[in-house]
């Protein structure tokens, strides 16, 4: 079926693109002005290129010049940032140019009215554009973080901050020596087969019993389940400061403190809150005839388990299982209490660099985690798309 | 659920509309009327011992990881919730000295009397043995400034109480240098009926003391006559021989007896233990040592201890001791509200000791800001991200979940690498010039350090559970109030945000939670004046070794967080809690 919709698109006249433009190039001016040294000058300058260059593409120019314009704004962008900061300005100029390149003809041609409704006040289209660049501001928050530390790990210096070398995107002023200091130091090396002795092994546990519990759990009946989902709960919500303090008393008395088994029962503790809750949500789609039709056909329990539970349920035993195993591998605290020297954790001796200020390599094992980390998101997301699937939930 | 069918209550007998059901229906029928199952058992209560077998089955399952959590967590806290009531150190350490000062008078000026410096006297000595009186010195030092090196000062020089008295005693005869014949008249020669009293008593005080096992052979018994007149130095012997034999790895009848020993052998004597019927080894000597030590003076506890240090004559030393000698203690509590035990029950410290309040204020308030700001950048991105096209709703949902399985440390370094005064941002600023070079922003080791970093590591947690609400949140509703003529903010404010509150309380709660309890950003980010109180039970644990402390500070912090996890299931539910 074909439809029509309203659209509100139209060349919008000189006195109103003209003026916009300008304003965003006086915004742009106050930055470049800064740096330059005088901000009026900046804002004056910035709003009077700006405005030449609408009036050229919107009143001079024709419409199918409009490629070669772009075109031309980015070179001549690049070029004067070039003339202010060398080679780094040249990126900034060039990312200046397409933005206004682009911001030109969007608002000159109206384009920024295509997606609305078309019945929306000016107010409300400068609300809604206004709303979604704070929410891009909000994003960018968010991520900018995780992004920056990437290209600062491969600093050729030991600083934690970019280098004019590393601007002016100088070969010299790159290297991978804090991946190699990584590779090649005890210290670290240690640490990471520390993490990767403990992690698997509380996963496992936490895994297996927290599987076994959620099955138990979500049979519908189930005395004290309020009280039992409460203390399975429990380590995720008691601020890992007091469950650290707790096992180290508790574990000394034991002689479980400073011990590889220690650490790995602490951090199983800490992952099956995990388990329960993905695996629970898991069994909710989950068809119990199944199991009675396998039970009728003469399977007993165990192959019943394992030959229709199981397969149903996998994606959300193993998406439990990758929050399991993230929080061990992630999780400093407790360790810090629970283990010794010996046990000595990737997160550990983070922390014990950021503390000292000792060396970026943190930054190189930084990019190496967050790749890690993107590798188990895609895992999990694709996990969580097949378990609906499967079980029907929806449709994609 | 879809599986009804064993629950007793929606079973109904069949119909008995047809005659062949009146039949069938007859054969399942007992003469009372009521409902049999095949095997001839009354329907009800083959039923209910289905659902048992049901509910048993569930529990199984769900046992072992309850064993498990009930062992590995559960336990650890309660044994932290025990720690910090519990002050066994001090009557397990000096028994005797707490047993007598019950008695005494704080009130009164001056230290207590002879006879609870006697027994401080053979309390410390074993302690100093055994080096638990600097243990007991620091837990002391907690409550009252210079007790440690008080207690460490008088265990070096306890040795030296009566020396004039022991001296006297091993001039008259080399015997009692001699351990042979020390162990002989303590076990009463070859034919002397043992008792194994002294030393099950003097066991269980050292296990006490020291934590440590000591049961097994002592390789030494007492006679029965020697501890019948002599009953304080056989315990003293019966004390040195079990620590000599299972601390010190030797043979107890190889060692010279501890000063400790012919201390109380001394005062025994003095004190005129009947020797008449005396007549094992070594009564000769005994008889003879009486006789001189007669003409000897009394030995003066209480002298000797003030003239070891002054300090043993203060009141307020003795005071401490004696307000900390019960085995549970509100103390560490009254400590952890910027409080302590005073004469007349609980004071206030001085002002320049109060920080803990200050502390917990600074963590509610901080964790308050927190979660508003996450509040603040939370709700535009939830709003925008459940009324986008669900294409491009996933593709901006990666840029919340990529910071949210990102490691904790990762974002921290992030954070000092971008805040930090020659980091990211103020580079960035110099550059621009908006900020001059020597006039770089303080952003790092301060407040705001401690807030910015924990808003965007906490972000996630307030925009999943706020995304989860509204985009259950039907558009037609808005679209009504519009085409009713609400304004577009009205259509907002009354229609929209009402029906988001719950994803707004829950995450705050998560936030709230979470924040509260967090250690390595503010340890990391927070310099002196951004830490929380859990920094400060960190602390205790690790650097001051104030457990007792430090599981106040973290009852009191659990406390706090379980009402909160409380609220939260009222509110949300646990089974609500969803993940990514």
């Amino acid at each position: 079926m074909a439809t029509y919709t309203l659209k509100y698109v139209e060349k919008k006249p000189l006195s109103f693109s003209v003026p916009v433009v300008a304003a965003a190039g006086a915004f742009a001016g106050i930055f470049v002005g800064a740096a330059q040294g005088s901000i009026w000058q900046g804002i004056l300058a910035g709003a009077v290129l700006m405005a030449i260059l609408t009036f050229l593409a919107q009143g001079v120019l024709s419409e199918s010049m409009e490629k070669p314009f772009r075109w031309g704004m980015v070179v001549l962008f690049a070029a004067g940032g070039y003339v202010f900061g060398e080679i780094p300005g040249i990126v900034v100029g060039a990312i200046f140019g397409v933005f206004y390149g682009w911001f030109i003809y969007w608002i000159g041609q109206g384009r920024y009215r295509e997606k609305l409704l078309p019945y929306l006040t000016p107010g409300q289209v400068l609300g809604h554009f206004a709303f979604r660049v704070i929410c891009g501001m909000i994003f960018f928050f968010l991520i900018t973080p995780i992004v920056v530390v990437m290209p600062l790990s491969f600093n050729a210096e030991d600083f934690f901050t970019f280098t004019p070398e590393m601007l002016s995107f100088d070969p010299e002023g790159y290297s991978l020596k804090h991946y190699r200091d990584f590779f090649t130091s005890p210290d670290w090396q240690q640490a990471l087969w520390n993490s990767v002795a403990i992690a698997p092994v509380a996963t496992l546990l936490s895994v297996s019993f927290g599987t076994l519990a959620a099955i138990g759990l979500s049979s519908e009946h189930v005395p004290f389940r309020r009280a039992i989902m409460a203390i399975l709960i429990s380590p995720m919500i008691v601020p890992l400061i007091i469950s650290a303090a707790g096992m180290y008393f508790f574990y000394s008395r034991l002689g479980l403190q400073g011990t590889y088994w220690g650490v790995v029962l602490a951090h199983a503790a800490l992952g099956i809150p995990f388990v329960i809750i993905t695996v629970t949500a898991t069994l909710v789609g989950f068809d119990r005839s199944l199991t009675r039709a396998a039970a009728n056909m003469g399977a007993d329990p165990v192959t019943t388990f394992f030959r229709v539970q199981m397969p149903l349920i996998l994606p959300g035993v193993i998406s439990g299982g990758l929050f399991a195993f993230i929080t061990s591998f992630d999780e400093v605290v407790v360790v810090l209490f629970v283990g010794s020297a010996g046990q000595k954790t990737l997160p550990w001796q983070m922390f014990i660099g950021l503390r000292e200020q000792i060396s970026p390599t943190i930054l190189a094992v930084a990019t190496i985690l967050v790749s890690i980390s993107i590798v188990l998101l895609t895992t999990v997301e694709f996990l969580r798309r097949r378990s609906e699937r499967m079980r029907g939930l929806s449709p994609g | 659920m879809s599986d009804g069918t064993t629950d007793p209550k929606t079973v109904d007998a069949p119909k008995a509309d047809d005659p062949r059901d009146q039949a069938k229906a007859a054969d399942n029928v007992d003469k009372d009327g009521r409902m049999l199952s095949a095997d001839g058992t009354p329907l009800k209560r083959s039923l209910a011992r289905a659902l048992r077998v049901q509910k048993m089955r569930a529990l199984m399952l769900i046992a072992p990881l309850l064993i498990f959590v009930l062992v590995t967590f559960i336990a650890p806290i309660v044994d932290m919730l025990f720690r910090s009531v519990e002050n066994q150190i001090v009557s397990n350490t000096l028994p005797r000295t707490v047993a007598s000062l019950s008695d005494w008078d704080a009130s009164q000026d001056g230290a207590p009397g002879e006879e609870v410096f006697e027994n401080f006297y053979y309390d410390l000595f074993i302690a100093a043995e055994a080096k638990e009186h600097t243990r007991l010195g620091s837990r002391l030092n907690y409550e009252q400034t210079g007790l440690s090196s008080l207690f460490r000062g008088s265990g070096r020089s306890v040795d030296d109480v009566g020396e004039e008295q022991i001296d006297a005693l091993e001039d008259l005869n080399e015997a009692w240098e001699d351990e042979a014949f020390w162990y002989e008249l303590m076990t009463g020669g070859e034919n002397s009926a043992p008792t194994a009293e002294p030393l099950d008593i003097q066991r269980g005080m050292l296990e006490r003391l020291t934590g440590d096992n000591f049961s097994g052979d002592v390789g030494f018994l007492p006679g029965s006559a020697i501890t019948r007149v002599l009953p304080r130095t056989v315990n003293q012997y019966a004390a040195f021989a079990l620590f000599t034999v299972f601390a010190d790895e030797d043979v107890v009848a190889e060692e010279e007896p501890w000063e400790a020993v012919k201390v109380a052998l001394i005062q025994e004597l003095q004190a005129g233990a009947d020797l008449s019927e005396y007549d094992g080894p070594g009564a000769e000597e005994l008889r003879a040592a009486q006789e001189m030590l007669a003409d000897q003076p009394q030995i003066a506890f209480k002298d000797a201890f003030i003239e070891m240090d002054e300090d043993w004559g203060e009141n307020a030393n003795w005071r401490t001791i004696q307000t900390y000698s019960p085995e549970l203690t509100e103390g560490y509590f009254l400590n952890a509200i910027d409080m302590q035990k005073g004469i007349d029950g609980a004071e206030p410290r001085p002002e320049n000791q109060q920080i803990y309040i200050m502390l917990f204020q600074r963590t509610l308030f901080m964790s308050l800001v927190i979660c508003g700001s996450c509040i603040l950048l939370g709700y535009p991105v939830a709003y925008l991200l459940s009324n986008l096209p669900m294409r491009t709703a996933n593709l901006l949902m990666i840029l919340v979940l990529l910071p949210f399985w990102t490691s904790l440390l990762v974002r921290t370094s992030a954070w000092k690498v971008m805040l930090q005064q020659q980091g990211v941002i103020n580079d960035v600023l110099v550059w621009l010039g908006l900020v001059d070079d020597f006039g770089r922003l303080v952003m790092i080791n301060n407040q705001f350090g401690t807030i910015v970093a924990m808003t965007h590591i906490l972000l996630p947690f307030m925009i999943l559970p706020m995304y989860s609400v509204m985009s259950t949140i039907p558009p037609s509703y808005v679209r009504a109030a519009r085409s009713l003529g609400a304004t577009q903010w009205t259509a907002f404010w009354r229609v929209y945000f009402p029906q988001s509150v719950p994803g707004i309380g829950a995450g705050s709660i998560l936030v709230f939670i979470l924040a509260i309890g967090y250690y390595i950003t503010p340890e990391i980010v927070g310099g002196t004046t951004g830490t929380f109180i859990s920094n400060r039970i960190a602390y205790h644990i690790s650097s001051s070794l104030n457990w007792g402390l430090a599981a106040a500070l973290g009852t009191i912090l659990l406390a706090a967080v379980l009402i909160l996890y409380w609220a939260y299931d009222r509110i949300v539910g646990i089974d609500n809690v969803k993940l990514g």
